[in-house]
């Protein structure tokens, strides 16, 4: 069973805002799925390799020529922006 | 006009033969999605207007007379996780309610390419994370075979669309199972590509080693049709590639059908295993060989998935921040704020759930108990699918354990919800392409039969369920 401590360090991780209430819920759901995944426990895979990818992954080239940007519109979308450039709250603090 | 039943073979004999014009079809289905929808609430949106000048110009294609391709002035719908460019693409997210698509996925603009038409976009569950469609941020959609009952998911809008006669064939998206599942549920066949046989860009990103997109149509020559039009390598994504096994000679008398023993086991609802068995045994009738085979490692195929998809589904949903696009809180008084109340408000519980299992299951002193583990775990399941692939061509399995589920029945418990999943999530963590068809029903719902090929053997698969359907 995992703690509330230890949900509320995953939710920080993840940058998820969670309340009070939704914090039992999800102790108590992320530890059910947690025990289901337990399962993996009964069998050993030292030996095998670990498989990220269901491809035959090789490297892909393209030629280095200069293109078109597709990026018109996209600075469009966001919430806050200011002279073409996107806009978040100052990470830096001024001396007082 | 009667438009419901219409498949691509059908609409395309009456464009051509002048019986209705693209115009007049494309309105047909508009009204019947405004009829018919507000009870099965398929469509998140409906894109009347670009609907219909896609019609007009179709129309003067038609009229050109001259060779034309397979899809011009057909109406489709699509996933609301698939981007057409100007149009809002939500992935039934609040985070993404007032997105719009800045450009097309591939799979748009190789149907655009042939002169489709898209009456709109349909709903899923929030970021194609669910097996119901209960999870959508905005509508629950509703079975047309019984609207007490879920369509299945994550693809459930676009299985409820063409099954409720409300689009000719739609495309969806299929990371565990979100294709074959609804298709099982309503009653038509869906496929689910090999990995890299279709481009995923475009595609909102749940799970990149096992997301696919593919058609739901109403027949297997329909679901060959428009998997033609969508497959291909892709310089936008490099994971594509050309699919090459095209012309094989194929005879049922030699095809080897293998039936996995371990999908045929305690919990699943033994009138669809007699349907299915009852399936089997039609194949063994035209001659092809039946084999049991086994598949040893199947029970751990969905507890690896679930710390798999959940892992990459962290990272990649790490996008959504509240500052590039999509929902913000603009009142937060700090940059750690705008992070975690944009996302804390924008997601909803199933995916928030999800992120924070993947978070754990990669984080540091973890990551080697769940993540690595079930990466090996995955080439288990893979290496059992080579070895059976050796001694037969294709597999045959039931598509879901149980009938299509009462709505609100399992949300309370995601477990329970997770385990839906349990014959589909398998083939996805081995990259290979499954098709679900219908083969009966049961209580007046749909049943549906999962075929298994080898990687790139979309094409026999393709074959051998069109010999059921005929």
């Amino acid at each position: 069973m995992l703690s509330q401590k230890q949900v509320q360090q995953i939710a920080s991780l993840a940058r998820l805002n969670i309340t009070q209430e939704e914090m039992k819920k999800y102790q108590e759901e992320l530890s059910s799925i947690l025990e289901y995944i337990e399962k993996l426990g009964e069998i050993d895979v030292s030996s095998i390799e670990a498989m990220s990818h269901p491809g035959e992954l090789k490297n892909v080239f393209r030629t280095d020529e200069p293109r078109e940007e597709k990026s018109a519109g996209l600075i469009e979308l966001a919430p806050q922006k200011k002279d073409g450039y996107l806009k978040v709250k100052s990470i830096l603090k001024k001396e007082k | 006009m009667e438009v419901a039943d219409l498949t691509i073979t059908k609409a395309r004999q009456g464009l051509f033969k002048k019986e209705f014009s693209a115009v007049e079809l494309t309105q047909a289905f508009l009204n019947r999605i405004e009829k018919v929808d507000k009870d099965i609430s398929a469509y998140l949106a409906v894109l009347s207007k670009t609907a219909l000048d896609q019609a007009k110009e179709a129309d003067r294609l038609i009229s050109l007379g001259t060779e034309q391709p397979a899809l011009l002035g057909i109406p489709c719908a699509i996933k609301d996780n698939i981007l057409i460019k100007g149009a809002k693409c939500t992935a039934a997210s609040k985070i993404l309610e007032n997105y719009q698509a800045p450009y097309d996925a591939t799979v748009v603009a190789k149907l655009k390419k042939q002169g489709a038409i898209f009456l709109g976009k349909t709903n899923l569950d929030e970021f194609a994370m669910g097996s119901s469609t209960e999870n959508s941020a905005f509508k629950t959609t509703k079975n047309p075979h019984d609207i007490k009952k879920v369509p299945g998911g994550s693809s459930g809008g676009s299985a409820a669309a063409v099954a409720g006669g409300m689009a000719v064939y739609s495309l969806g998206s299929d990371t565990g199972g979100s294709i074959r599942l609804p298709a099982s549920f309503c009653g038509t066949v869906g496929l689910k590509p090999t990995y890299g046989a279709v481009s995923r860009h475009g595609l909102i990103a749940f799970a990149s080693s096992l997301d696919q997109i593919g058609p739901l149509t109403k027949t297997v020559d329909d679901a060959e049709i428009v998997f033609k039009a969508i497959a291909g390598k892709d310089p936008l994504d490099s994971t594509s590639v050309e699919v090459l096994k095209e012309k094989q000679e194929f005879n049922i008398k030699n095809l080897r059908i293998g039936v996995p023993k371990e999908y045929f086991v305690k919990g699943m609802d033994p009138k669809i295993e007699e349907l299915v068995k009852g399936a089997i045994k039609k194949y063994e009738e035209m001659g092809a060989k039946i084999l049991e085979v086994s598949l040893p490692n199947t029970e751990y195929a969905l507890p690896a998935y679930y710390v798999i998809s959940p892992s990459e589904a962290s990272a990649n949903l790490a996008r959504f921040d509240g500052i590039k696009y999509g929902f913000s809180d603009k009142e937060a008084e700090n940059l750690a704020a705008v992070y975690q109340n944009s996302r804390g408000e924008g997601f909803g519980p199933e995916v928030r759930r999800r992120i924070m299992l993947g978070t754990y299951a990669l984080s540091a002193g973890y990551y080697e108990a769940y993540y690595l583990k079930a990466q090996k775990v995955r080439n288990l399941i893979r290496n059992d699918f080579k070895k059976v692939f050796d001694k037969v061509d294709v597999l045959m399995t039931p598509s879901a354990p149980s009938l299509p589920f009462n709505i609100g029945e399992k949300t309370k418990d995601p477990l329970s919800m997770y385990l839906v999943d349990i014959y589909t999530v398998s083939v996805n963590l081995a990259g290979l392409p499954a098709l679900s068809m219908p083969i009966g029903k049961v209580a007046g719902l749909p049943v549906g039969m999962q075929i298994i090929g080898r990687a790139f053997e979309e094409n026999i698969i393709l074959k051998v369920a069109k010999l059921y359907e005929y």
